[in-house]
């Protein structure tokens, strides 16, 4: 089973040098820490930053620049302010290379669930739904259960969506998983998880294909 | 021409009841402290509020909230604020979730003169609801209206007697946007100089649709989520 560390640095994996990268709050945000020695990645942030540093040192914080997460944040050598239009001009236009997100669900052709459930939690989709609608390579970082212990990896969302038919990746705790048009398809295992707790644990179709290889961290 | 006023007060004297208003800022950056003061002590009410967010209880637009003088609030992420929260589960407030990219798109939609825009962002969700969609290229679109709004209320960093605005870092976000999109747009500056005194070429709201200006003053500028490191970490 892997900490929720270790799906930020197996996601880490997945970046390669020159990459633009936006990263959302949670789960994906800890992939910044495991960007590898020599590699220039850019941070976006779709509040109107390239080039994201990490926090301030303490005493240095400043109220005028922070992460789309509200949290004070610093600039890299090279960086850039623009206005809100053309940050999501970026996005929609396919600019940026990778999306790491969070979700509440996840569908076996792709769908995503993840910025309301209904009576209870109102707080808006931000920018999660232009993000899936445009970005053309999204990995979505979630635990494979809910607190209750059941499947977020569905036949069909039951919450509202947030995006349709545009999640092709998925790191869980116990699994990477790629979504192709036979549904979940297991490609790689967390350590110590079994092919039967995958399967046990996907409610959506599920496809596995031989020997299924395991992450070493 | 003088498009300088004296404070936020004598600025928005001409705002009303039922007035729909845009104001810029992202969370707690770059939103207009002063106009936001000058609004609660008009005690406007059944007000519009286009804004990203809603601020947090105690600040922000959530200063107008508490007083109950917002009708209707279009907003993209409404998380930190629980009385925003309890007045739209409740239905005292209309609220229209909006995605922030859309959001930013029907401001600057509004400032370039276009009436709508086609995005991809909620096409097959419930903000399609309604909406005519296109096909374009095999990818389908939504369209979505330009704002229209009676004022816009922005904050910027250094400003002119002209109205040109220079704003700080993440402190941009929606300002520009809904400084173009305003019928009357007012800025709030933290350095207000003579014209002449900005490099033109730094410009990035040009003082054509800034109609009204002030330097304010006392800003708070509170932090949401005060994120440090050690020194040498």
């Amino acid at each position: 089973m892997l900490t929720k560390e270790q799906i930020a640095q197996r996601i880490a994996r997945e970046l390669r040098d020159g990459f633009y990268v936006n990263l959302g709050i949670g789960i994906p945000t800890l992939v910044a820490n495991y960007i590898p020695a020599g590699m220039n990645v850019i941070m976006q942030s779709e509040n109107g930053l390239l080039g994201m540093g990490p926090f301030p040192i303490e005493g240095t914080e400043d109220p005028d620049l922070i992460n789309a997460g509200k949290q004070t944040v610093t600039t890299v050598p090279g960086s850039a302010f623009f206005d809100s239009a053309m940050s999501f001009g970026m996005i929609r236009s396919g600019k940026v290379d990778l999306t790491v997100l969070g979700a509440m669900e996840v569908s076996e052709t792709g769908d995503i669930a993840s910025w309301k459930i209904p009576g209870k939690m109102v707080k808006g989709m931000g920018g999660a739904m232009d993000l899936v609608a445009s970005a053309k390579n999204i990995i979505v970082a979630m635990m494979h259960t809910n607190p209750k212990g059941e499947s977020k990896l569905l036949p069909h969302c039951k919450l509202p969506l947030t995006g349709v038919k545009c999640i092709k990746r998925i790191v869980t705790d116990l699994a990477l998983l790629d979504v192709t048009h036979e549904g979940f398809v297991l490609r790689e295992l967390a350590p110590g998880v079994t092919v039967e707790e995958v399967k046990s644990k996907t409610a959506g179709k599920l496809k596995v294909e031989g020997e299924i290889p395991q992450m070493v961290f | 021409m003088n498009k300088v006023f004296n404070n936020a007060k004598e600025a928005l004297h001409d705002i009303r009841d039922g007035n729909v208003l845009m104001l810029g800022g992202f969370g707690l950056c770059g939103i207009p402290e002063n106009c936001i003061a000058a609004l609660v002590e008009k005690a406007v009410r059944d007000i519009t509020c286009i804004s990203n967010n809603a601020g947090v209880d105690d600040f922000g637009i959530g200063l107008l909230l508490v007083k109950k003088q917002v009708r209707k609030m279009i907003a993209s992420y409404v998380g930190e604020n629980a009385e925003f929260e309890r007045q739209l589960l409740s239905g005292e407030m209309e609220v229209e979730l909006v995605p922030q990219g859309t959001l930013a798109s029907r401001c600057m939609a509004s400032g370039y003169g276009f009436p709508a825009i086609f995005t991809p962002a909620g096409v097959g969700t419930e903000v399609a609801e309604g909406k005519e969609i296109r096909n374009f290229n095999g990818k389908e679109y939504l369209l979505e209206m330009a704002f229209d709004s009676d004022f816009a209320l922005v904050k910027a960093w250094k400003g002119d007697t002209m109205g040109n605005l220079i704003y700080k870092e993440t402190a941009r976000n929606f300002n520009p946007l809904m400084a173009m999109a305003g019928k009357i747009t007012i800025a709030e500056v933290e350095e207000l100089v003579p014209a002449g005194s900005l490099n033109p070429n730094e410009i990035h709201t040009p003082g054509i649709y800034v109609h009204r200006i002030f330097k304010g003053t006392n800003y708070e500028k509170r932090i949401e989520q005060r994120t440090v490191r050690k020194a040498g970490a």
